[in-house]
């Protein structure tokens, strides 16, 4: 990569960063508020009548999941709204016609998606602090599964906003699609609650691998074989990073 | 050297719409030019594929010898673009909006902010540069596109109706500034409304309609063939109606006269006419713009032409 390319991807990703700092009171404070609830109400209040679930306090069981939710609605946040609302002011056109690679462009919009979400995490796990003790298991793999679905879905908010027409577009995908798959991929339950049928359906989901690896990470255990997990991240990192550059490449959505 | 090298050009967007029927157009290195045109001519559609906004459907473009297929990022390098449409993030400021485009075109941050300095000091924006680009005027978000433009310090600036909705003073210091950087050496390309404009500051021109170059020259060359101007003479109030020999005239009210001048018979004679009749001028005027009349003329003639031809073809 050349000092051109270097330099534009660094403009990107300060501009993409400063966009969501600027705003931090819509970005960065509803995910730590809407995690601690859910750590006071499903944690606490429920939990404590749970149990023990997958061998840890219900607490400890869903710490690793609920950051991971956060995540996930961070990073694909970040990137579908910049990039639709790029589009929708023309903004994007400063860099369409500027010498920039398109793997630049996709780079940058993803490091920003992936940089809020990791902030978003760091902020989550802070505040999960006050209600568990986290032990971390194997931080190699928290970090990979960490990465790899942050990058997932930065790219997933991508191909979401080169698709959208109106604002109504970039926020579909999120509550028919996102949220469904992360609720029912295992953040609350361990898979071995369900009947064998419907764990065989989970497993279809492949927000269930990327929830399972990272709770491997901490906890050590996990519902699906933790090199599942990695393949089936880097297999829809690989899918996702080759549809949006597909997209980007033809124009859609950006040229005439 | 050919700063700008179009042969063949043409685009047919999806549905049909023929845009460009294959345009030529060469633009010499340090030229300020015209690119003139009724709306839907083709203009912004030319200049989209130019600066890459628009995939071109076939024919060649070249910017400073670097052609857009096979040196995309060379020739990218060359141009800079200020759209006819207000393109930026309405909440960055503008410092964060000028630094950010030369990043785009590889300016470290540190020269960047150096630049930003003087292009928005330039273009008397500075006072500003703190400021969300959606609490400036019209004016000053028209400036604001020529200095992010420049950031980068291309050598051939492309000018989509920069003027547009913007008063006659900050057009006039537009206009200034424009002329002052074509001196400096940066091609420009300029298309325009306000015909005014395209004959205070081009040198050449070419004039496209309906996807076609129809005309290409010298300012001065398509200046030269206009062989009646009409000029409106101001007379004292309730003058004698004057009579003019070989001129064609018309006494618009009492103190008002049109006459057509031919350029062959030149305005002495009419003055003496006048003169001769005891009839003072008090003050006189251009009826049109120049190029204004010229250009719909040639713009009508091209329509009349096409129509015949049309027409032989069906009675055919």
């Amino acid at each position: 990569m050349n000092s051109l390319q270097l330099t534009a991807l660094r403009t990107i990703w300060i501009k993409e960063c400063t966009r969501f700092l600027r705003i931090w009171i819509q970005t960065l404070v509803p995910p730590a508020i809407t995690m601690s609830l859910y750590f006071v109400i499903f944690g606490n209040l429920i939990g404590s009548r749970i149990g023990q679930m997958g061998g840890f306090s219900y607490m400890e069981f869903i710490v690793p999941g609920l950051i991971m939710m956060a995540v996930i609605t961070s990073a694909y946040a970040n990137v579908s709204s910049s990039f639709f609302s790029a589009k929708f002011q023309r903004n994007v056109e400063e860099l369409l016609v500027a010498p920039v690679s398109n793997w630049i462009i996709i780079l940058g919009y993803v490091g920003g998606g992936v940089t809020r979400g990791l902030l978003v995490g760091a902020l989550v796990t802070m505040v999960s602090l006050f209600f568990v003790d986290l032990q971390i298991h194997n931080p190699l793999m928290l970090l990979l599964t960490l990465v790899l679905t942050a990058t997932l879905f930065a790219a997933a908010g991508l191909v979401n906003a080169v698709f959208a027409k109106t604002f109504d577009d970039i926020s579909m995908i999120p509550t028919f699609v996102l949220t469904p798959l992360t609720y029912l991929g295992g953040v609350f339950y361990s898979l071995a609650l369900l009947p064998e049928f419907w764990q065989w359906v989970s497993k279809a989901n492949p927000i269930v691998y990327m929830v399972n690896g990272f709770r491997y990470g901490f906890l050590g255990v996990s519902d699906v074989g933790i090199g599942t997990s990695v393949a089936v991240l880097i297999g829809f990192n690989v899918l996702l990073f080759g549809l949006a550059w597909n997209l980007i490449n033809r124009g859609v959505g950006i040229r005439s | 050297m050919l700063a700008l090298q179009i042969n063949d050009l043409r685009k047919v967007y999806r549905g049909g719409t023929e845009a460009l029927k294959g345009v030529d157009l060469h633009v010499q290195a340090g030229d300020f030019f015209a690119l003139l045109g009724p709306n839907g001519a083709g203009k912004s559609t030319t200049i989209g594929i130019i600066s890459s906004l628009i995939n071109k459907t076939s024919g060649s473009v070249k910017v400073f010898g670097d052609d857009l297929d096979k040196d995309l990022v060379r020739a990218k390098s060359h141009i800079g673009l200020v759209p006819q449409e207000f393109n930026f993030n309405q909440f960055e400021t503008l410092m964060q909006i000028v630094v950010n485009q030369a990043g785009y075109y590889g300016v470290p941050r540190t020269l960047a902010k150096q630049r930003a300095e003087k292009y928005l000091k330039q273009l008397d924006l500075w006072d500003k540069r703190n400021a969300p680009a959606r609490e400036l005027s019209g004016g000053m978000k028209r400036r604001l596109m020529i200095a992010r433009a420049l950031m980068h310090e291309p050598k051939m600036l492309i000018l989509d109706e920069p003027t547009a909705g913007v008063d006659i003073e900050i057009r006039r210091s537009m206009w200034v500034f424009l002329k002052k950087i074509n001196q400096q050496g940066i091609t420009i390309i300029l298309t325009t409304h306000y015909l005014e404009e395209a004959e205070m500051l081009c040198r050449n021109i070419a004039i496209i309609d309906k996807g076609q170059i129809i005309e290409n020259t010298s300012m001065k060359g398509l200046l030269s063939k206009l062989n009646v101007e009409t000029f409106v003479l101001d007379l004292p109030p309730n003058s004698i109606q004057p009579t003019l020999q070989d001129f064609d005239f018309r006494q618009i009210d009492d103190h008002s006269l049109e006459v057509d001048v031919p350029k062959s018979s030149g305005l002495n004679a009419v003055f003496s006419q006048l003169s001769d009749q005891g009839v003072q001028v008090l003050s006189m005027r251009n009826k049109s713009n120049r190029l204004e009349e010229l250009f719909v003329r040639l713009v009508e003639n091209g329509r009349t032409d096409n129509a015949s031809a049309e027409q032989e073809n069906n009675l055919e």
